[in-house]
């Protein structure tokens, strides 16, 4: 029998009977489509956790004077060569994986305005600091480079300075004397709370850190040097590139050893990766199995059908189907079947991850590669269970198939 | 054994159903021949053996023994697919229940077995199935569903079904049983009418009425052939038909 002809046969049957081929399919349908809702959803989780871990400084280098080693004595940080600002702007000329870095002097300060006066620490960082901890401001504005380049004296206020000295009021354009130096405030960073280890971190003032150097601390030294990495996923390749300008920058000859200290928080980027992974993994198996569900689901329809058709295929065989005939029609109608059902899963898991989209504030992602392959396992599962039934239906018997009624 | 010129030779066809427990002697040597253009009427009752006896002369069921040559072809040597190739070119099925594919037209149901054969190159397989309808009478009715179809139409597409690939011989397992009288004599006069066409035509039935109107009668009983006799006045179907002579004669009533 002609290909042409298998095709056309299986087609009629097919269409003829349009219940059966809609509850067949309907296994399908809903298999692809909630694989494809889920996995979208999962991946929208996915992203948000990775964001909000990312927010939480992964991406983060910090860069530590290193020790000394004095005659086999390892002496403290801050005992040997320190940073400099010339290490800040290699950083910045020469590093591709890094997407901003920032110098930090630190300084204990007296502070007086408004109200009273207050102890404080107060940092000194460039402009992009805010870009590296993923920090923002609740009022006001960050400084510029501009006011870093010209050692301006402006000043960027936590939460508790706020309290303690205006009294809860906005600050903005305030003076605030920091050791007797007149800044002028010019925005209040968002309130953080209290870091993991008790402490507040809501009590500090920012200021460019050319002023702080010049004007505060006196130093020509940096304290640590702040790097933060394009992504998460680049963050070893990004730490090595760090290290190694680093090394350039020091001279430090090959096999010597490092005079600085690159740290990253890799225990939490991992306790990231972790969690995104076990979700995925979660999601899969939940994904597999309702799509295994909807082929058990075509296995029994197909083999009801044979079942039920068994007198029909007693009559083709009578007419001269052969046995390889019967087997193709099966499978035909089978994988058909599966395709469409998956051809329509897919329209309307598009169509319910937009609904999802819009009706709830979740973050939906549809992977091409998770569409094609749900839809490609809804093929692979028409075929694989529709050989089952198709073959015991190649294999009646004619005379036993025309009697059955 | 063969011969060219027999449509059927059997020799000591046997067949034993096997239950296990009880095995069933269906057929007890059967020796049969049958020419081309007869129109032959196998009688007997119920669990005479008669129908075990078509199926195995319609390549559907496989002989316990004996040998069987249609159209010179040695059917005991055949594998399952040559067989149904068998079926498809060389036999036109016909069944008591006529067994058409429901939801499917009359056309599409006189096509199917173009659709599965594979001697056919390039024919028009759409103008074969008009010529198979409009020789039983069907071509204004091709587009109908078998449902919408009387059962003596019905059982008239299945005619066509069955000549649709010009078989050899054209078998018909109690063709009128589930008719009436009066259709069922029609359906005897589409038969001889096909057989004036030079078409081999052998039927199973237990209605003598139905037999009369063939020109050879071979009877079974216990499964074996109890007689064997060419009819020397078929009765004539049209004529019947047409005189009414059927109604008179009190031929509607069954046993």
């Amino acid at each position: 029998m002609k290909w042409k002809n298998l095709i056309k046969v299986a087609f009629k049957s097919i269409v003829k009977n349009k219940m059966r081929t809609l509850l067949t399919m309907l296994g399908i349908i809903i298999g692809v489509a909630a694989v494809i809702v889920m996995v979208a959803i999962g991946k929208g989780a996915e992203k948000r956790i990775q964001d909000q871990i990312a927010s939480m400084g992964t991406n983060l280098l910090t860069i530590f004077p290193g020790s000394m080693q004095s005659r086999g004595v390892r002496m403290g940080p801050d005992s040997g060569v320190q940073l400099t600002l010339d290490d800040v702007e290699r950083l910045k000329r020469e590093a591709t994986l890094v997407q901003a870095v920032s110098p930090m002097v630190r300084s204990g300060a007296q502070l007086i305005g408004g109200s009273g006066n207050w102890n404080s620490s107060v940092w000194g960082v460039s402009e992009q600091y805010l870009e590296i901890r993923d920090w923002s401001l609740s009022s006001g504005e960050f400084f510029s480079s501009a006011d870093v380049r010209a050692q301006n004296k402006v000043c960027v206020v936590g939460q508790t300075i706020v309290k303690n000295l205006f009294a809860g009021d906005d600050p903005v354009g305030q003076q605030l004397r920091v050791r007797n130096v007149p800044f002028r405030i010019i925005g209040v960073l968002k309130e953080r709370g209290q870091s993991s280890f008790g402490q507040d971190q809501d009590d500090l003032i920012i200021a460019p850190y050319s002023t702080v150097l010049t004007r505060l601390s006196g130093q020509v030294h940096v304290n640590q040097i702040l790097v933060r990495a394009v992504s998460l996923e680049q963050m070893e390749s990004a730490q090595a590139e760090v290290t190694a300008i680093m090394r350039d920058a020091h001279r430090i000859p090959e096999g010597g050893d490092d005079d600085f200290t690159v740290r990253n928080q890799t225990d939490i980027a991992a306790t990231a990766q972790e969690t995104s992974s076990v979700l995925t993994m979660l999601l899969a198996s939940i994904a597999s199995i309702s799509l295994l569900v909807g082929g058990i689901g075509i296995m029994n329809i197909m083999l009801v059908s044979v079942t039920e058709r068994t007198h029909e295929i007693g009559i083709r065989m009578a007419i001269g189907a052969r046995g390889h005939d019967i087997l193709v029609q099966f499978l035909i109608e089978a994988v058909v079947l599966s395709l469409s059902g998956g051809l329509i899963g897919v329209l309307i898991g598009f169509l319910a991850t937009w609904i999802v989209n819009m009706a709830t504030d979740w973050v939906t992602v549809i992977s091409p590669t998770n569409v094609l392959l749900s839809f490609g396992f809804a093929g692979a599962v028409g075929i694989f269970f529709g050989y089952y039934p198709a073959r015991k239906a190649a294999a009646l018997n004619p005379i036993e198939a025309l009697r059955y009624e | 054994m063969s011969d060219e010129h027999a449509v059927i030779l059997t020799a000591g066809i046997g067949k034993i159903y096997d239950s296990g427990e009880v095995q069933v002697e269906a057929l007890k040597g059967i020796d049969m021949r049958i020419e081309p253009g007869e129109l032959v009427a196998i009688m007997g009752a119920s669990g005479s053996g008669k129908s075990t006896m078509l199926n195995i002369l319609g390549c559907l069921d496989h002989s316990s023994s004996g040998d069987y040559y249609l159209d010179g072809i040695h059917v005991n040597e055949l594998v399952p697919d040559q067989l149904a190739d068998i079926r498809n070119r060389k036999i036109g099925f016909i069944f008591q229940g006529f067994n058409l594919l429901s939801r499917t037209s009359a056309f599409e149901n006189v096509e199917l077995p173009l659709l599965y054969s594979r001697h056919l190159e390039g024919e028009d397989l759409a103008a074969l199935t008009r010529q198979a309808l409009e020789r039983v009478g069907l071509a204004d009715r091709m587009h109908h569903f078998p449902n919408q179809l009387s059962g003596g139409q019905q059982q008239r597409v299945a005619i066509a079904r069955a000549l649709v690939n010009q078989p050899a011989m054209v078998l018909a397992d109690e063709p009128t049983g589930n008719l009436d009288t009066r259709t069922s004599i029609e359906i005897m006069a589409t038969f001889q009418k096909l057989n004036r066409q030079g078409i081999t035509i052998i039927m199973v039935t237990h209605e003598h009425d139905i037999a009369d109107y063939c020109k050879r009668i071979i009877e079974f009983r216990d499964g074996r052939i109890v007689r064997d006799q060419q009819v020397t006045q078929p009765r004539h179907a049209d004529r019947d038909l047409e005189s009414g002579h059927w109604q008179a004669s009190g031929l509607g009533e069954r046993p």
